[in-house]
């Protein structure tokens, strides 16, 4: 175990490499975001830790534009997250220069996911701390979501989750029919699963940011409109008929 | 005319040339003459073949200088073959079209070649772009170039309808062909001409004596 860890171009007798391990637990330790792909769209939730009051509403934006048609939700080191953003929005940028049209999701992840490959083969440089969902929407292929992890691969999905609270946030999306919903009744669901996963008692207080992109925005990606937002969220809260969230209710994990 | 010649002592063999590509109804057709000329005096070549292939459903025609448009459409074709196997499928008409427009505009001072793509593709269905020798990409459901073409616009407008059927097609693009290599004296030799769907390719080519006659010939 002693030594093994030490750079990213060692791999261990078990044929781990550790540091591409710990970038991911680094994924972990932060906030939940999630990305739900259904029939006519994507839509993004991110929870938003407020670690302080002074902070200004909507400020530390989790969930990024990447391109008119592209849009990108990170959690882990918002900092990596912030320059492989301009990584991705270079290489969707080139692509239409290069060839008239706009990048499909598919390619753009895969050479997203090959340049955060590239920073876990040497000991020069660490691995990026974050993980991301890419989630697009076209006329011809559709909606599309891919996420991409430290380690420098992407797969395409349905819906995911990333961040502390993963593991409980997946087993509410599987509860989801997505294929046969629209946006609009996405965005309530994923308004309702940030607040299903959020931790009551660890973590105080939080901002709900949500995005799509779809039919409903023209194909455009933009945040959700702040009337939408609000509905979205009334219906999250109203269904914890115990506890909501901000009031010192013992509330944490999954509620049926 | 003089800068015709002057510009061919530089840049050696060069296409006049009459090229053209149309859609119709399910496809489109590509086609052109076939001579290549040396400052309009001597033709080199009565049956160069200026149909390029850069993909399953993608064909460019080329005009001006020979050598220019030939290292184009060669680094053309290797960047088009290579996007299509990065993206695991086939390219599009307007990609195709793109990359050859960058290369256009990013060597223009020292080309001086203008395309025309035309093929088939599964978003759009056939398409036409022009490549002007500047750089200047534009989509058209058909298009006329070279220097064969300034004597075929009357026709090629008057005669042109959208949604033609393949033989209709056919028709307009060899009469086309045969007023224009009529008519300039650095077109002529065979008639070129593919046609595009999404089920192939064919390939026709027309000799110079079973082209159409018109009415003094």
């Amino acid at each position: 175990m002693t030594s093994y860890d030490l750079s990213a171009s060692t791999f261990s007798p078990d044929g781990r490499v550790f540091q591409v391990e710990y970038a991911m637990k680094a994924v972990e330790n932060s906030s939940t975001a999630i990305g739900i792909r259904c029939k006519d769209g994507v839509v993004f939730g991110v929870e938003k830790l407020v670690l302080s009051k002074l902070y200004e509403q909507g400020s530390n934006k989790r969930i990024f534009n990447v391109d008119r048609h592209v849009g990108m939700a990170v959690a882990g080191l918002l900092a990596d997250a912030r320059s492989l953003s301009e990584v991705a929005r270079e290489e969707a940028s080139n692509f239409r220069s290069n060839y008239g049209h706009n990048i499909p999701l598919k390619y753009l992840s895969e050479r997203v996911a090959m340049y955060v490959h590239a920073y876990t083969l040497y000991s020069a440089v660490r691995p990026f701390g974050c993980s991301f969902i890419f989630g697009s929407y076209d006329q011809d292929d559709g909606p599309q979501l891919y996420m991409v992890d430290p380690s420098g691969i992407s797969f395409g999905y349905w819906g995911c989750a990333i961040g502390k609270a993963k593991q409980a946030a997946k087993t509410e999306i599987e509860k989801l029919q997505m294929k046969d919903m629209t946006c609009r009744e996405l965005v309530k669901e994923v308004a309702k699963i940030i607040y299903i996963v959020h931790d009551e008692v660890k973590d105080k207080a939080f901002e709900l940011e949500l995005s799509w992109v779809g039919e409903v925005t023209n194909g455009k990606h933009e945040l959700v409109p702040k009337d939408i937002r609000v509905e979205a969220e009334k219906y999250a809260k109203a269904s914890f008929p115990s506890s909501v969230a901000g009031e010192e209710g013992n509330c944490s994990g999954i509620s049926t | 005319m003089e800068r015709h010649l002057m510009d061919s002592k530089i840049k050696g063999v060069s296409t006049g040339t009459t090229i053209l590509a149309v859609t119709f109804n399910g496809g489109v057709i590509i086609g052109s003459d076939s001579r290549a000329s040396i400052g309009g005096y001597y033709v080199s070549s009565k049956t160069i073949n200026k149909l390029i292939q850069v993909h399953d459903r993608i064909f460019c025609c080329i005009a001006g200088s020979l050598a220019d448009a030939q290292a184009v459409t060669k680094a053309a074709k290797f960047q088009i073959s290579f996007h299509s196997i990065q993206m695991e499928s086939p390219p599009l008409v307007k990609a195709a079209a793109s990359v050859l427009k960058e290369l256009c505009y990013n060597n223009k001072e020292e080309l001086q070649a203008g395309f025309i793509t035309a093929g088939w593709d599964r978003k759009k269905g056939p398409q036409v772009y022009t490549v002007a020798l500047g750089g200047m990409l534009l989509s058209q459901p058909f298009t006329i170039g070279g220097s064969g073409s300034t004597y075929i616009y009357g026709y090629a407008d008057a005669k042109y309808k959208p949604d033609m059927s393949k033989e209709e097609c056919l028709q307009f693009a060899t009469n086309a062909l045969a007023l224009a290599m009529g008519r300039d004296n650095v077109s002529g030799g065979v008639a070129h001409l593919v046609v595009i769907t999404e089920e192939g390719l064919e390939h026709v080519v027309i000799p110079g004596d079973k082209l159409p006659k018109f009415h003094d010939e």
